[in-house]
């Protein structure tokens, strides 16, 4: 079981809402990843259109809690503001926030972050802050006031999976008790299995799911790797070794010549 | 009077934001809204007035990451 704000989930597998090629195939997918979190933005709404409220039914008919985002907020101002917005609309503190701080690699700006999370918290949202690995941003999150930390594994929509799994894994022996999420950077179910391996709690996908030739199948695939590296964790893994040691016995071995 | 509606100027007689959402032809269940940087909570429409220049951002949910 897995707690976030008071909240219990059964799954480890927040999953956005984003680039699937139908709103039919979104929800298939959202269904078959057995998700119980999902994420989704706010957009300008054009006058007389309504498309943004036909797209929230359709959430709101999946029964699982909502995750706003401040995607594309560039600083702290734009972040508050959004996350004001959002808990108005979606009647939740919950809040993922995002201050983006470099156009290429939508890296966080973890000095914006902290500084919107600070006033966040205050406000009384329950802030998913997307941050970096880095230890004394997470201990400054920390003291803002969040309870749960959501560090990238690599750049958004990259697919490249975990690129300093040392650094995660410093991060997880650093905060034994706060829940860790890996948002961003997953390409592959093996990443989500590795990032569960490491002792993470959770993961957060969105184009690895989305921009699947069968987003569904793979929403299933994700959710039995997660399943797989969780259970894999509690169940104690080998540690590596240099040389190699034998598995069958070497005593009570025939000898030939 | 102009008003600046989600980046575009735009001139319209409205009194208050309720008033504008109405003229706009916005459904008001699923919107969020801000004037001048402010968020408007939806309760609080009616009571908002608005004047020459105002910078209004009219949000609805979206897909999202």
């Amino acid at each position: 079981m897995l707690t976030l704000y008071d909240t219990t989930l059964t799954s480890r597998l927040l999953l956005g809402t984003a680039r699937y090629p139908s709103p039919a195939i979104m929800e298939a997918a959202i269904r078959a990843s057995g998700t119980q979190i999902v994420t989704v933005s706010l957009r300008r709404e054009t006058a007389g259109g309504g498309r943004g409220g036909q797209f929230f039914e359709v959430i709101k008919g999946l029964g699982v809690h909502v995750l706003p985002n401040t995607a594309g907020c560039h600083t702290a101002k734009e972040a508050v503001l959004t996350a004001r917005m959002a808990r108005d609309l979606f009647a939740t503190d919950w809040v993922k926030l995002e201050v983006i701080g470099h156009h290429d690699t939508l890296q966080p700006d973890v000095f914006a972050l902290v500084e919107a999370a600070r006033e966040l918290c205050a406000d009384g949202f329950q802030v998913f802050p997307y941050t970096t690995a880095d230890l004394v941003v997470a201990e400054k999150l920390l003291e803002a006031g969040c309870r749960v930390l959501m560090p990238w594994a690599s750049p958004i929509g990259s697919a490249r999976g975990l690129v300093d799994p040392a650094a995660l894994v410093s991060m997880r022996a650093h905060f034994p008790d706060v829940p860790l999420i890996i948002d961003a950077g997953l390409g592959r179910p093996s990443h989500a299995a590795e990032a569960m391996e490491l002792g993470y709690d959770a993961v957060l996908l969105n184009t690895a799911v989305a921009g699947a030739a069968d987003p569904v199948a793979m929403a299933r695939a994700f959710a039995a790797a997660l399943e797989a590296g969780h259970a894999g964790y509690h169940a104690g893994l080998l540690e590596p070794r240099d040389m190699a040691v034998p598995s069958t016995p070497v005593i009570g071995k025939a000898v030939f010549a | 009077m102009k008003l600046i509606i989600n980046g575009e100027q735009q001139e319209i007689e409205a009194g208050t934001l309720s008033a504008l959402l109405t003229a706009l032809d916005y459904e008001g269940d699923w919107l969020a809204t801000a004037v001048n940087g402010d968020l408007v909570p939806r309760t609080e429409r009616e009571q908002v007035t608005l004047a020459d220049g105002d910078r209004i951002e009219i949000l609805a949910p979206k897909q999202g990451g």
